[in-house]
Formats: C-alpha cells, structure tokens, sequence
C-alpha cells in the first residue's frame, strides 16, 4: 500500500470522521498538543468552524523523561481558554506513536478539570509501537513501526519521511 | 573561606549544578531562568500551575536565619513543582559552626535529600555545603550573611523585565544600606550580566562598601540627585541585625535623607518602578504612602518570587539529568 503523505487529503479524512461523531453535538472543545499537534488542531478546529477558541498544551512538564533527559529547550506556557470541568474535548496530535505524550496530555488535562469526555484523533500513527494501552479514536493513516516521518510547518503543512538516524516528530 | 569560588556551582558540562551566587555567570544562564519562569504562569488564569516535573525529589529548606518570605516562596515553589519538603529552622551559636554544620548536613543526607535550600548568616555558608555534598545532591543559597541572595535578585530582575521591558535600556537606583546588604551584591551583579544602561547606588558613606566603584556601579550620596531619571528604586531594608557600632544617628535621620517618599519619588522617571525585597521598615527606608503606591511593584515581587525559584530548580534538576544522558550515552 503507498502512503499517503499529503496533509490536505488526511486532514479531509479526520474532518469526515469528527462530523459523522457524536461529539460534534456537545459543543465540542479542542485542544492541540504542541508543536505539530497544534498545527493540525488549528486546521481541524477551522474546519469543524468551532465555536470556543483553541486550547494549547505543552506537555514538558509532564513528561514521563524528565528525569532521564531533562527540559525540552523550548516550552512555552500550556494555556486553556475556557473550563474544562465536564467539557467535551477532541485533543489533537500529529504522530501517535509510544502513546507516552498522551499519556502525559491526559494527565495535564485532568489537572484543570475533569472533562466529560476526551477523543483522540491523530494525523497519523504507528500502531506497532505503543507502548502504553492508548489507541485513537480517528487517524489519518497508519505507518509501519520502521516508518517515521516528520511534521514541518505550520505554513505549508508538510510530511516527510526521514531516515532512522534523525530526530523523530 | 574563600567565597568566589564560582565553578564550584557548575557541572562538567558548565551548567548550574548549585545556585550560589551569581558572580562569573553568564547572560543565557540568567535568561534560561527568566524565560522559563514565565511558563509556569497559566496565561488564562495567571495563577501558578502546580506540575509534576520534581516528583520523587526531595528539598529541605535549612535555616539558620529566620526569613518569612523566601522561606514561605521556596516552599511554594518546591510544592508547586511536586517535590517532597521538609522546612528544618535550625537555631545556632558561633561556637557551634565547623564541624556541627557538616554532621548537620551529613544526616539530611542521609535522610534522602536531593537539594538543600539554605540560608545562613555567615558568608559562605552555602559554598561550604556544596563542597561536602553528595554528588547528586544540589545546593541552592537563600541568603549567607552579606555575600549573596542570588534568587532574590533573579525575581528582582524578572520582576523589572516584566514591568519595564529589556534590562539593558534601562537605569537603576539601589538605595540604602549598601554595606550590609546581600540583596544590593547579588542585584549588582545580575544588573551587569544583563547589561544594565546604569546601575547607581545610593546612601550613606557609613552604609557603602569602601570602594563601591569597583562593583561597576555610579554612587550618589545625595538621593535626589541620584533618583534623577532612573527607570527603577529599588529600596533596601535597613539591616540593624548586620550592623556592629554607630553607623546613623537615627532611624528618623535616616528617612530624612534616604526615606523614598512621593516628593522624592517623583525626581525619577515619571512611570518609574519601587522595588524592595521585603521585610519593609515603613517610615524608615520608604514612606507607607510609596510602598502602598501605584508604582509599587513590591507584592508583584513576592508572587514572581515562587515563579523564579520554581524556574531555579527545575534548571538545576534539569541539567543534571542531561549530565547523566551524556554519562550514559558515553
């Protein structure tokens, strides 16, 4: 099967699917995980045409490597503009992969509120690989273990595969 | 005991191991710090998002000195980080120092400590811990006797930055008890690194170090004269606990010529920040009237405070993860 690469055609897969879902009438909430999960959130959220404004998570503090490799040089403030206590929320990633950044997304989330419901949805993911029991509700499109890909962007959009030796998205 | 010893805080990959003092550090060590401060405030909410970076860590905060604020911030921000705190208020006597400071040491070790938070009235102090702890043990200073309060003038520098914008526009004015003061050392220093247009400091001949100059700083006997045009006052606390003989009059004296009242206040820039890193004397060192004023930024300090030491740590802890990923990888 060719993988499919072009971030247009995923991100109309994803809008197909969140349409057809129930969520989409509980006044859905969106949250992208930064950086690449929050690109294609602001896609999907300007799609969708939700109304609350788009929640940004950094997960750095709540990474499970701390310890073993210390701070991401870049985190920013993770900020939610609206209460997530009994919310509907789609969160939003780029790759799943381990499932340990969801893992961490998920706890951060329940440290503002505890929301009514979280689905998952993802650009793409590489199902055989995860490392804790976190599956998405809807992908894109689904990579081998030994595919990986990075996520340029935000202005255009663009995946590419990357040889083993480079830093994985 | 020699106190400029400002390696001894860095680790092999020349990163902050301890916090000692601020002296020999670079610009990017200070910013790292800044900069990731202002993350651990919720932009929605502006309040500090407790976070689980330092779980499993455990922090004792030693003092030899009794302090409110630093200690109470120090605690907040170590909490606020997950760690596991334990406050020891360690009352001692000159003739119990040496050796009873290292057994001290030597048991909260043993009790599991990561990081030691410490504050004591002999110079040094802290530097004499970092040389005897463990490898893997951090030591952050809070305060020793006239030397260096290096996270006090990180909050003063994240404070001014917030309020007023990049450091190196702007002038600033120290005022008061320059001699005694830790603060005013620790604040000079951060005020130099980060490029400060001006660093003035004003008070009396009795309260100045005997050559102030070599610190890179203008001094102003004459308040009024050295208010005009600064973009910050930082206001000192007079210390009398640190003060051995004659050196004022009186307290009323004092204020008379180095009180910050509103009158004075107004030589300054007009949208001028006060600055005063706690305890006030009112009506000894800066009249209620400026303290409670506008242009005050004292509680701002004191809430930026938790911030910045959260920042501290969690730089320290993170450093020497990444020391110990290189050692792995090696």
């Amino acid at each position: 099967m060719k993988l499919n690469l072009d971030v247009n055609s995923l991100l109309d897969t994803l809008e197909a699917n969140l349409r057809e879902d129930p969520i989409m009438g509980k006044n859905p909430h969106m949250i992208g995980i930064r950086s690449g999960g929050l690109w294609i959130a602001q896609q999907l959220h300007q799609r969708l045409g939700l109304e609350t404004p788009l929640g940004e998570l950094d997960i750095a503090f709540y990474r499970d490597d701390f310890s073993r490799v210390g701070l991401h040089p870049t985190v920013r403030p993770s900020h939610i503009p609206w209460n997530v206590e009994d919310a509907h929320i789609i969160l939003v990633d780029d790759v799943l992969y381990t499932g340990r950044t969801i893992r961490a997304a998920l706890n951060e989330i329940f440290d503002y509120g505890r929301p009514a419901q979280v689905l998952l949805t993802t650009l793409l993911e590489r199902p055989g690989c995860r490392e804790l029991p976190i599956c998405a509700q809807y992908v894109g499109a689904q990579l081998n273990c030994d595919q990986k890909v990075k996520l340029l962007g935000p202005d255009p959009l663009e995946l590419h595969l990357i040889e083993d030796k480079e830093e994985v998205a | 005991m020699r106190l400029t010893e400002p390696d001894i805080q860095l680790n092999a990959q020349k990163k902050l191991r301890h916090l000692l003092t601020l002296e020999g550090l670079k610009e990017h060590q200070l910013t790292e710090i800044l900069d990731l401060a202002e993350t651990f405030f919720d932009p929605a909410t502006g309040d500090l998002k407790k976070v689980p970076l330092l779980r499993g860590k455990t922090i004792m905060n030693v003092f030899f000195e009794p302090s409110t604020r630093t200690r109470t911030t120090f605690e907040i921000a170590e909490k606020r980080l997950s760690a596991d705190v334990v406050n020891l208020n360690i009352a001692t006597s000159a003739t119990k120092k040496g050796e009873s400071l290292l057994d001290t040491l030597w048991n909260l070790q043993a009790m599991g400590a990561d990081m030691f938070v410490i504050r004591h009235a002999d110079s040094g102090a802290a530097h004499f811990f970092a040389r005897h702890v463990a490898p893997h043990v951090h030591v952050l200073n809070a305060g020793d006797g006239r030397h260096a309060h290096p996270s006090q003038a990180l909050l003063d520098m994240f404070t001014i930055r917030k309020h007023k914008g990049d450091i190196y526009d702007l002038k600033v004015a120290i005022v008061g008890d320059i001699l005694h003061s830790r603060v005013a050392r620790s604040q000079i220093q951060a005020l130099s690194i980060l490029g400060a247009r001006e660093i003035r400091v004003i008070g009396p001949r009795t309260l100045m170090p005997s050559h102030p100059e070599a610190l890179g700083v203008h001094v102003y006997h004459d308040m009024d004269r050295g208010l005009e045009d600064v973009d910050v006052v930082i206001m000192l606390r007079l210390q009398n606990e640190r003060m051995s003989g004659a050196r004022l009059p009186s307290e009323k004296e004092f204020f008379r010529l180095y009180g910050l009242t509103e009158k004075r206040l107004a030589r300054a820039k007009p949208d001028a920040i006060v600055m005063h890193p706690g305890p006030i004397n009112r009506g000894v060192e800066i009249d209620s009237a400026v303290a409670d004023g506008p242009r005050s930024v004292i509680l701002d300090q004191v809430t930026n405070g938790i911030a910045v030491r959260m920042a501290i740590m969690a730089v320290i802890f993170s450093n020497a993860a990444q020391l110990q990923q290189q050692e792995r990888e090696a």
